[in-house]
């Protein structure tokens, strides 16, 4: 809310006690409400005084340009040129002198228009940084008039209130009560233990009439307003308010428009509680009522916008029409206009969850509607009326009805609540005293009566936030001031921290994958719907789960595969000119099962493209490939240790996947993830260069039995190797030859290392060599060479035999 | 000549040569000719048997000690010659030092799960556990059970991706409050957890918003949890991430599964609280939510709020990164830009 420091002052002496509006804006900060800018209207602006038009001829040449002689001091009238249309002589005009800073910051010479001297610049509001949305409505069209009795020579600012100091809070949807004069007044009276002056003007019954004479009204059900009161104000001028009530409405951001509005408008700062005037006049009938209307009941509210209802709305309906939304926004038909004489004045307090329900559904968020969503005071009310009501007396001549018209009227309560001395402090931290809690609700305006150590706090009406100790426990702390509550750590039964097994093997695959030369990735679980179905590890036909309402097509739908999202981040290194990509994930993706939450699984995928360390003036660098990927995911296998035995399996099959160059990867043969080239279409709809992926569900994982740690012996006897080349059909896998080889390699066979792989013309066709070298070792004796010379050739028989291998 | 100056004389001869001699081959070719088989000095010692016998030991005792004296001069003569050969090979191999080193594979962890990573380490350091909640969760606990009734103004402080209207991209970690304390047994002591995580709101992506982001929610709920404790152990945060100087202060604030409430700001880190465009003239920065936890979300979680009490914070890694490190667009985090990654590279 943006809080007038003149005006507050005028209830609460800020001045005479020296807090200036930026003390006074950190103390609420830190006290009551966040703040959102301390500032004055004229900020940045300079040499801006009264003058007086004494001439004003048409200009030469010009069709709309005026020459005018215009007083800026009581000795001096200088030549302004004006291109306002209603600029006049004899009026009182804001000068910008040469020198002036106006809005903008922008600086004002002197110069020529059209060959005639200009001195100066006569200013529109908006010209000195009133906004379009505060500037009075008569000026639209021109320059602003200073009142007539304004001195000649003044600085501008004390006759348009700009210097005011605004204290603009940024209010928490608990605290209501600060969007009003009243509340701020309560609370900064209550932090500084000031005394408060917040005065009231009632209303004097002036006219013939008996209100409900007037008028009936009905409220269907008390709930949708738990209050409801009228007033009828007869005779009523409209014409625009004094220029007091204009200031204090600019300054608080409201735009001034004539007296009835203002005046409602007014008290709403005033007091936070909305007013609504109809027009007497135009009221169909005389009776209305406060009610839902029927789904789909249309109206044109005030802004001429035509409105279609919804049966758990509220409006306020004469002869079966609604005339107005309640809380929201009044009607076209009954609008207060110029010609209006008599005014109907509604003050009540509708549903909060039904306002806000109607203000979102209808875009209709107002001053009004955000004050009924957080809360009215019930205390002022009628208050309220009653002092609009003198208002239209006093500025608009109206004659007030006698009595007022209830529709219904809610009791006003004050809650009782328990405190005690030590519970407050043993949630807090503290050691006040009970007297020092009970001075810091003596300085709320909370009654209190002390029994030892309890104290029952009465809290008014005005603070419908607070209902239970806790509540109170916040206006204690924050009002004795959190900087004085210690600092310490909890003390209680020890407990011990750690990782669940869970989480560490995420943690520790996580720095695998980073030392094996992959950055962590962190990118959008929400992609297009196309994207979330990609490159799932289990292929399904499901649809992704999508969300209601996207704010970008880009963000739709949960990801189904890490793979598509480091695809897109990929793309973006690409197209910022990094062309070595290496890359890891770890995060959920969300598969759909049919229940209302989609399954959630931790998936670790990676991707390279380009090199994974650069070429330099040392060493040419290759491409990754298949099989660097491939050792990736070799080695993180390893290191997380599944006892279960890894296989990898060609997938010609899989839709977003080089056909010839993708393997699925399984434990103890179920698919737990796969690896491979991206298809080079579906990198050319990436824009993509050759990039490897894998991706790996980690539950299977997590899962999984893990090899014991258990000592493996070295050895201490001499080892004896044997190399063999192979000539093989094409299609035979290495997988295919290390099986037949462990298959029948002996006990003293150790290990299988393939150095070479050849295919080309040297070969006949269809035909690829393999060479390998074999590693033979006993743990308990030296081994002889016939007993390696036996297991090898048995290796050689059985290769000739299944695969039809050739020894080279 | 007697064989003692013959003697002598050889001594001086070799010793001579053996200085003079330029490179080990002619250091070995004096060995040879004076100590070798049909060396010179074996040649005088063949001829000591043609001594009387009184003589013997005397000159024996004399050549022994000459030939002494060679053997050391050729083995010091060709240490020293092998040295300069080597110090003249290592010349030769001198290499540009100032060249590039070879590039190694590194990966980093990203800059938001080191701010993760570390403030995991210090609430296990200080007995918490870590608690990781679905994504995609029910109303019930992203607003519900954290005493967010349906159509509460607050719930404007958080748009929504909703996906029915049971179930939501989750706004905020604090679903875990409610999850952890219906599971946790308190006759067995207090819960002590922290819930890290991704977050979704319908905001657009600017520099300042992220549909995405991270957030880690704490909770401490047992016997006798006191706001002082809420004080202190944002102090231990603010001072572990951002340095051992820095100051907290608390404002009022306003969360519905918190009562009291409250913003809390650090001592500006660049300027350590005089003023700076970071803070904004304030000396402060609002890093984090907290509050104590309020009796309505212990109760609905089914905690008795009569015997049992605490806090809960909310703060957001990605706040904490741009801070740490003047980030100035939120959208880097998400965009992966290697060059980007990659900066964050200290350890430890």
């Amino acid at each position: 809310m943006k809080v007038s420091y003149n005006w507050l002052n005028q209830y609460i002496d800020l001045k005479a006690n020296k807090i200036s509006p930026a003390a006074l804006g950190e103390k609420l900060a830190r006290t009551s409400v966040d703040l959102n800018d301390v500032s004055s209207p004229s900020d940045g602006l300079k040499k801006l005084v009264v003058g007086e038009v004494k001439e004003c001829v048409a200009h030469p040449n010009s069709d709309h340009l005026h020459i005018c002689q215009v007083q800026i001091s009581p000795d001096e009238t200088t030549q302004i040129v004006c291109g306002a249309p209603n600029v006049q002589a004899g009026k009182k005009v804001i000068v910008a002198l040469p020198g002036a800073r106006i809005a903008d910051n922008v600086k004002i010479r002197r110069g020529k228009i059209r060959g005639e001297k200009s001195n100066g610049m006569l200013c529109a509001l908006q010209e000195i940084g009133f906004s379009n949305s505060i500037a009075p409505q008569d000026y639209d069209e021109g320059i602003y008039f200073l009142p007539d009795d304004a001195k000649v020579g003044d600085s501008i600012f004390s006759y348009l209130g700009m210097d005011d100091t605004i204290v603009d809070t940024d209010v928490t949807p608990n605290r209501g009560d600060m969007l009003s004069m009243y509340g701020n007044v309560n609370d900064i009276a209550a932090i500084y233990d000031l005394p408060k002056h917040f005065s009231t003007h009632e209303c004097t019954e002036d006219a013939a009439e008996q209100a409900d004479d007037l008028i009936k009204v009905h409220v269907d059900d008390e709930k949708i307003a738990p209050t409801y009161l009228m007033r009828i104000i007869k005779g009523v001028k409209v014409q625009p308010s004094p220029l007091w009530m204009q200031i204090r409405l600019w300054n608080s951001g409201v735009r001034p428009k004539n007296n009835v509005v203002d005046v409602t408008n007014y008290v709403l700062l005033k007091y936070g509680q909305p007013l609504h005037s109809f027009d007497y006049d135009k009221l169909p009938v005389k009776e209305i009522h406060v009610k839902h209307p029927a789904d789909g009941t249309k109206m044109t509210t005030l802004d001429g916008e035509e409105r279609i209802l919804k049966a758990n709305d509220i409006v306020i309906a004469a002869d079966d029409k609604p005339i107005a939304l309640a809380g929201t926004m009044g009607g076209l038909e009954t609008a207060v206009d110029d010609n209006t004489t008599t005014v109907a004045l509604e003050s009540a307090i509708f549903d909060p969850v039904m306002v806000r329900k109607q203000a979102r559904r209808l875009d209709l968020h107002s001053e009004s509607s955000m004050r009924f969503e957080r809360g009215i005071n019930p205390e002022t009310v009628e208050k309220a009326l009653n002092e609009a009501a003198y208002w239209l007396q006093q500025l608009a001549g109206g004659q007030v009805a006698k009595g007022i018209v209830r529709g219904s009227q809610a009791a006003v309560k004050a809650r009782q609540i328990q405190l005690s001395t030590k519970r407050v402090n043993f949630v807090l931290g503290t050691d006040l005293k009970t007297e020092q809690i009970t001075d810091i609700m003596r300085r709320l305006d909370f009654a209190t009566e002390t029994v030892g150590d309890k104290i029952m706090v009465t809290v008014p009406a005005r603070r419908w936030d607070i209902s239970i100790p806790a509540d109170l426990n916040e206006e204690i702390a924050r009002l004795y001031g959190y900087d004085k509550i210690p600092s310490t750590l909890p003390t209680m039964t020890r407990t011990v921290g750690g990782l669940t097994s869970r989480q560490k093997f995420l943690r520790a695959s996580r720095h695998v994958m980073e030392g094996l030369g992959l950055n962590q990735a962190i990118s959008y679980s929400l992609t297009t719907a196309k994207k979330a179905k990609q490159f799932q590890i289990q292929p399904t036909d499901r649809e992704p789960m999508q969300v209601d309402y996207p704010m970008s097509s880009e963000h739709v739908a949960t990801r189904m595969s890490i793979i598509s999202g480091l695809l897109n981040d990929v793309a973006y290194n690409i197209a910022h000119k990094v062309a070595n990509v290496a890359l890891y994930e770890m995060g959920r993706v969300f598969l759909p099962n049919g229940e209302p939450r989609p399954v959630e699984h931790e998936h670790l995928a990676g991707v390279l493209t380009g090199q994974l360390t650069a070429d330099n003036w040392h060493q040419k660098t290759k491409n990754v490939d298949f099989f660097q990927m491939k050792g990736i995911v070799e080695q993180y296998l390893k290191n997380i240790a599944v006892a279960g035995k890894i296989t990898y399996v060609a997938n010609h099959d899989r839709n977003e996947m080089h056909p010839g160059r993708t393997a699925d990867i399984l434990l103890d043969d179920q698919l737990i993830g796969y690896l491979g080239q991206v298809h080079p279409l579906v990198a050319k709809d990436y824009r993509i260069p050759e990039t490897y992926v894998f991706e790996l569900n980690l539950e299977a994982l997590i899962k999984a039995d893990k090899r014991s740690r258990h000592y493996e012996y070295i050895s201490k006897y001499p080892a004896i190797t044997r190399d063999i080349a192979l000539l093989v059909d094409n299609k035979v896998t290495n997988q295919e030859v290390v099986d037949v080889m462990t298959k029948h390699g002996g006990a003293y066979l150790k290990d299988i290392h393939l150095f070479d792989v050849y295919e080309g013309v040297h070969l006949p066709n269809g035909k690829k060599s393999l060479a390998y070298t074999l590693t033979y070792q006993d743990d308990r004796a030296t081994l002889k060479e016939e007993q390696v010379n036996t297991a090898f050739d048995k290796i050689v028989q059985r290769l000739q035999d299944d695969l039809n291998a050739e020894i080279r | 000549m007697g064989l003692k100056e013959r003697l002598e004389q050889l001594r001086k001869e070799g010793l001579q040569q053996i200085a003079n001699s330029s490179d080990p081959d002619k250091v070995n070719a004096v060995r040879v000719s004076m100590l070798g088989k049909k060396g010179s000095l074996t040649a005088v010692l063949r001829g000591m048997k043609d001594l009387a016998a009184d003589q013997r030991p005397v000159v024996g005792k004399y050549a022994n000690e000459v030939r002494n004296d060679l053997q050391a001069a050729i083995e010091k003569r060709s240490a020293e010659l092998a040295k300069n050969i080597l110090n003249a090979k290592l010349q030769a191999e001198t290499l540009d030092v100032t060249l590039p080193g070879t590039a190694v594979a590194q990966g980093q962890p990203h800059v938001i799960q080191q701010i993760i990573d570390q403030l995991e380490d210090l609430f296990i350091g200080m007995g918490y556990q870590i608690a990781v909640g679905d994504e995609v969760e029910e109303e019930v606990y992203n607003f519900e059970k954290l005493n967010l009734p349906k159509d509460h103004p607050a719930r404007d402080m958080q748009d929504t991706f909703y996906v029915t209207p049971s179930v939501l991209m989750r706004t905020q970690t604090s679903p875990m409050q409610a999850r952890m304390m219906e599971k946790h047994d308190f006759t067995k002591g207090p819960l002590k957890m922290i819930s890290p995580g991704k977050v979704y709101r319908r905001d657009t992506d600017d520099p300042t918003h992220s549909h995405q982001f991270n957030q880690v929610e704490g909770l401490v709920v047992g016997k006798h949890v006191t706001m002082a404790d809420l004080k202190g152990t944002l102090q231990e945060v603010a001072r572990n991430l951002f340095g051992d100087d820095l100051d907290i202060r608390l404002r009022p604030s306003y969360f519905p599964f918190t009562e009291p409430s409250v913003e809390v700001d650090i001592t500006c880190f660049k300027c350590k609280g005089k003023g700076c465009a970071i803070c904004k003239n304030t000396g402060w920065i609002e890093v984090l939510g907290a509050g104590m936890v309020h009796p309505n979300v212990l109760q609905m979680s089914g905690v008795d709020p009569e015997k049992y009490g605490g806090f809960a914070f909310g703060l957001g890694p990605d706040r904490f990164a741009m801070l740490k490190y003047g980030v100035e667009d939120i959208r880097d985090f998400y965009l992966n830009d290697v060059r980007f990654l990659t900066q964050f590279n200290e350890k430890g």
